[in-house]
């Protein structure tokens, strides 16, 4: 064991970790899955979401940026943080337009995934509806569909530090806070190219590449028979 | 009373109705196949579809309750529902969310309207007229799924869900089992 091993616990177990990692990477390492949604491998964390909340000592803390520390008491698999978990899945189905029975990326999408590992039937809040939405298809071969955006900001981060461009950012703040493109001519307009990674991390139905929706077959798509996190939890030590 | 008859008399009732729906779900009931059989020997339908009973004969264990409310008469038919059912299901996303006829949410109603009646490249409507005929439901506002309508007790997601989800979901109940539905079994297309 090098002087770097930090030893920690979640629910109960005990857990070791490297300095430096953040709760959600240690516990990915050892096959605990910690649900999340702006999270993602290889793009720096962003914390915005909260779906990843845990119990840190007693306090609420998002495990992609909180960093792991000798001894402390991780809380995860609890109803107490389910139901929190629910609630936000909740929100972000009743805040958006969403069509899952039509959506391309439906069997592939991760709130969706989410929604079903969490078990929920129907979100508990009164839909929404917004109208304000629009969808960008002046891309020959991307489109954005605003109504499913969930502003998980991995779009941004992806362009940023993965392809190298700016194409994406946050405008507005609050409840109109939304995506745009660095460009007055909408996507067209940007440098996107099909092939950024930009576009193929968003984890829902918002940025999708034309011409190619529906062609797995149902059954066959990525959450179509294990929950998402099953990979993760398949590591379990 | 024979014993037989004792046994039929204390069926309990399942109704069902389709409001804002396709009926894909009730397809998706009568994709139960053969095992239609066993829940006929569970239960009798009381107003519903599937035998064509159009008001209801008295009091019901179960409603099932396919598609939203796009206009007054399924508010109507809905809270008759409500009435006289003791637990009532919302069956399929459109029951839970409006489902593709929610779409015109986002739309408002006179422009859908206009679409569909004056303005769209199809339509050919000489003297111009909106059909606004009392005959007719008036449409309401937008489309509301049944929960923000009137109380719902349970939800079976899908587009359509399975035959297997409607399966387990009734048996659970009519048995008064515990309904743990697997994974595969919610999926909301
Ligand atoms: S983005 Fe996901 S949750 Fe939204 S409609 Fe598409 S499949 Fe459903
Ligand atoms: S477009 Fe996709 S990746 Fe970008 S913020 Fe919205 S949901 Fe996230
Ligand atoms: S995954 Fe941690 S806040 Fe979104």
């Amino acid at each position: 064991m090098s002087e770097n091993t930090i030893t920690f616990e979640i629910d109960g177990v005990e857990v070791q970790g490297i300095a430096g990692q953040t709760i959600m990477a240690a516990a990915d390492a050892v096959g605990i899955y910690i649900p999340r949604l702006c999270a993602f491998e290889g793009l720096p964390p962003f914390g915005s979401c909260r779906i990843c909340t845990v119990k840190v000592n007693g306090r609420f803390q998002s495990a992609c940026t909180q960093p792991i520390a000798e001894g402390i008491m991780v809380e995860n698999d609890t109803e107490e943080l389910l139901e929190l978990r629910r609630n936000l899945v909740d929100m972000l189905f009743v805040e958006g337009n969403h069509f899952c029975m039509f959506c391309e990326k439906s069997g592939n999408c991760e709130l969706q995934a989410l929604a079903y590992r969490f078990g929920i039937a129907a979100p508990k809040y009164p839909y929404m509806f917004p109208a304000d939405r629009n969808v960008d298809a002046t891309h020959k071969d991307i489109f954005i569909d605003h109504n499913r955006c969930v502003l998980c900001a991995r779009c941004i981060r992806a362009s940023h530090d993965l392809d190298g461009k700016n194409v994406f950012q946050f405008v507005g703040r609050g409840p109109q806070k939304r995506i745009a493109v660095n460009s007055t001519a909408k996507l067209v307009g940007t440098d996107i190219d099909v092939t950024d990674q930009a576009v193929a991390v968003c984890p829902v139905g918002a940025i999708l590449k034309k011409r190619v929706g529906y062609t797995i077959p149902v059954g066959q798509r990525k959450y179509d028979h294990e929950p998402i996190g099953s990979d993760i939890e398949a590591n379990k030590q | 009373m024979t014993k037989e008859q004792n046994r039929i008399m204390a069926k309990p009732k399942v109704a069902t109705t389709s409001l804002a729906g396709c009926f894909g779900c009730h397809m998706s009931i009568l994709d139960i196949d053969e095992r239609i059989l066993q829940l006929i020997e569970l239960i009798e339908f009381d107003k519903s579809p599937i035998n064509d009973i159009k008001e209801f004969t008295g009091e019901c264990l179960v409603g099932i309750v396919e598609g939203g409310c796009a206009n007054e008469e399924n508010v109507r038919v809905l809270q008759d529902f409500r009435k006289h059912c003791k637990i009532l299901i919302s069956l399929g996303d459109c029951a839970i969310n409006g489902g593709l006829p929610a779409m015109r949410n986002t739309i408002p109603l006179k422009e859908c309207l206009d679409e569909a009646y004056l303005n769209g490249p199809s339509v050919y409507n000489p003297s111009g007229q909106i059909p606004n005929d009392p005959e007719i439901p008036l449409l309401l506002d937008k489309v509301y799924p049944c929960h923000e309508v009137v109380k719902m007790d349970y939800h079976l997601p899908g587009c359509p869900p399975s035959a297997d989800t409607i399966w387990q979901t009734l048996v659970a109940l009519l048995t008064d089992a515990p309904l743990e539905l697997p994974y595969e079994l919610i999926k909301y297309d």
